[in-house]
């Protein structure tokens, strides 16, 4: 009752053009960003923000990235680990070489380097496709787990092998290091993704966006009809690395804030890979639904025994949290194999027909 | 200048100097060799039947090690242990098939590779649960594999007696899967379905114990190579890792190709080996991560489809 699009006319060009065209969406998205700008900082304690808020932000972003690359451009990749490591430690020897400079301009350039990196690891696109690919976007993941692990130039030679996040401020406020508050790295987490989300909004119902729809449902018939192919892979590619350098930069400077190469493993890449597929290939509130989904599972199996007072040791619970997290993806994928963007999509039809069936 | 020397002439100068040493790398990342091809075949065997890409071989493999380990260490012989940890992956294949695969029919390879990668998560936990966490020995001797080492060349050259038996085994391997995949009515039938399982339908060939059998098969190589892999280091869930090694077996090889998967594992871990030695120094050791994956990268800019792939054809 409340849902319906019937009387929003549209009577200009730009009304017709909006990002969200339904007024209730418009207001829906209104209130989710006003929510978490305004009042989740004042609400939400330091464990929330902390463990859950934070990485489901970059999370999201993450996924948002290879969203954009697998289910817009339909090019599998399982580098997204080794992107988020290129941005994270670009983002470091940036921040040590120019120490004077505003970090958030920083976090935001250390997401080029990553782009030039997902250029070059973008190349074999042209030739190859679907599995072979993924598997060649391995060659991504491994080369820099490795790199960033053996040449010491790119830990500044420190002793641990970590890289530690030194404190910068953001006009006069520290928003990274050990003295920033978590409520200061919580907004600036919120306005990288925000921004970033909203480009993407309207980078795939642009040009670039309908060019990499068109390649993904069927590359050769895209290409006779007159987009060409390469460049917009390449481009695919660039962009959602950025992403990915972007958030492997704020997972280490505003999450972890001291981090070794290992964090971004393969397991990285792949937890992504189920964020995008759980929430929803080709669909940017599913990057976001599936992040919520990755970040909140483990956490709610390891607690829900504590909560219900049930006595188990931290190591089976471990091993539950696999099993369950195993079988929960299968389970998904047989229920639902659009993910949970699609379970919105389709509640969304019965609250527009609501209360008659169709 | 000196830097090209060191990289492109010094290496071949370190080999013709001391050729028994060249022999022994060689013989090593032949061994290494064997058992990526035994890994890439599990996958092989799977994609051609099912269209599956079974991100799950690699902990199939440690899943069969740790459940033969973990029989014996619980007071069970050998010679009990080893059929049961067969029947063990029997019930593993039929239950990936019936509560994976079958609901999974149709859907699009994405979805059916991240429920594989779904029953990696489940296997870990589970094997986890059941045997614990803690790396294991692999009972070698009892087993009746043999151990210790032979040499050649006054002792220049060693060569491993579980090596040796591992490419005996794994050749014996091989020649059953031909005759089996040749001359047996399953096998014909599982050609066909790999061939066109539509059409194999169609002649009544029935697709869902195909694709048990098929994991079955997978399930038995990947015993072989946990075995094998565990005699040489322990059984753990590291192990696992040497799935992502046998990943540029197949892109060298092809995703269909028996042949392939061989031919590519012994590419790969020959050249992985030599890549190391003489190479991996100058830039700082351990490429053998990687060094795979970009041997196969470049090969693929060459040969979308791999050494032995079939022709990618595309109709619009």
């Amino acid at each position: 009752m409340l849902y319906r699009e019937a009387g929003q006319f549209k009577t200009t060009y730009i009304r017709d053009q909006e990002l969200f065209p339904v007024k209730q969406d418009r207001w829906g998205i209104f209130v989710i960003i006003g929510f978490s700008f305004i009042i989740v900082p004042l609400i939400a304690n330091d464990y929330w923000l902390q463990a859950i808020l934070i990485p489901f932000l970059i999370y999201s972003l993450s996924a948002l990235g290879l969203n954009l690359l697998t289910g817009y451009a339909g090019q599998l990749s399982l580098g997204t680990g080794g992107f988020m490591a290129v941005g994270a430690y670009a983002c470091y020897k940036l921040v040590t070489v120019f120490p004077e400079t505003n970090v958030i301009i920083l976090i935001l350039i250390s997401g080029l380097f990553s782009a030039g990196i997902g250029l070059i690891f973008g190349i074999p696109s042209l030739r190859i496709k679907g599995f072979y690919l993924a598997v060649a976007t391995l060659a991504a993941q491994f080369f820099f787990e490795w790199l960033f692990g053996r040449v010491q130039w790119f830990y500044n030679y420190n002793n641990s092998g970590a890289i530690e996040v030194p404190v910068r401020n953001f006009f006069d406020i520290a928003v990274t290091g050990p003295t920033a508050t978590t409520q200061a790295r919580y907004m600036v987490v919120l306005c990288i993704v925000t921004v970033l989300a909203l480009v993407a909004v309207n980078l795939v119902r642009g040009r670039i966006g309908r060019a990499w729809m068109a390649i993904r449902d069927m590359d050769i018939a895209a290409e006779l009809i007159g987009i060409r192919p390469f460049p917009t892979k390449l481009i695919a590619f660039a962009i959602s690395s950025y992403y990915a350098g972007v958030a492997g930069a704020l997972f280490v400077f505003t999450y972890l804030g001291s981090a070794e190469v290992e964090v971004f493993d393969i397991n990285m890449s792949f937890e992504i890979l189920f964020m995008v597929i759980i929430g929803g290939l080709g669909s940017i509130s599913g990057a976001f639904l599936g992040a919520a989904f990755i970040v909140l599972i483990p956490i709610l199996i390891t607690n829900l025994p504590l909560i219900l007072g049930i006595p188990i040791n931290s190591a089976t619970v471990e091993h539950f949290n696999f099993m369950i997290l195993g079988a929960l993806i299968v389970l998904f994928l047989i229920f639902e194999p659009h993910g949970l963007a699609k379970i919105w999509s389709i509640v969304r039809e019965k609250l527009r027909a609501w209360p008659f069936p169709y | 200048m000196e830097i090209l020397t060191t990289i492109f002439i010094q290496p071949f100068f370190d080999m013709a100097a001391d050729p028994i040493l060249f022999l022994q790398v060689i013989w090593e990342g032949f061994v290494t060799g064997i058992l990526y091809s035994l890994i890439a075949l599990g996958f092989v065997l799977i994609f051609k039947a099912s269209g599956v890409f079974n991100f799950a071989q690699g902990i199939m493999v440690v899943f069969a090690a740790l459940t033969l380990v973990g029989l014996h260490e619980n007071g069970i012989p050998a010679y009990i242990a080893l059929p049961i940890t067969i029947l063990v992956m029997y019930a593993l294949a039929f239950s990936v098939e019936r509560l994976v695969l079958r609901p999974l029919v149709n859907q699009p390879d994405i979805i059916l590779f991240m429920a594989t990668i779904g029953v990696t998560f489940f296997l870990i936990g589970f094997g986890e649960f059941i045997f614990g966490g803690e790396p294991k020995m692999m009972i070698t001797e009892e087993l009746l594999l043999p151990y210790g080492s032979i040499t050649f060349f006054d002792d220049m050259l060693i060569l491993q007696e579980i090596d040796i038996a591992a490419s005996g085994i794994a050749a014996l391997a091989l020649i059953f899967l031909a005759l089996f995949l040749g001359k047996t009515k399953i096998g014909i039938a599982l050609r066909a379905v790999a061939d066109d399982n539509q059409a194999a339908l169609s002649v009544g060939v029935s697709l869902n114990t195909i694709w048990v059998l098929v994991w079955f098969i997978s399930g038995i190589i990947a015993l072989i190579t946990g075995i094998m892999w565990g005699a040489k280091s322990d059984v753990s869930f590291a192990l696992s890792i040497i799935a992502f090694k046998a990943l540029p077996v197949l892109i060298l090889g092809g995703f269909t190709s028996v042949q392939g998967a061989i031919v590519g594992g012994l590419i790969i871990g020959i050249g992985e080996k030599i890549g190391e030695f003489y190479w991996g120094d100058l830039v700082g050791g351990s490429i053998e991560s990687w060094l795979a994956y970009m041997i196969a990268l470049v090969f693929l800019l060459f040969r979308p489809q791999g050494l032995f792939g079939e022709k990618i054809i595309e109709r619009v």
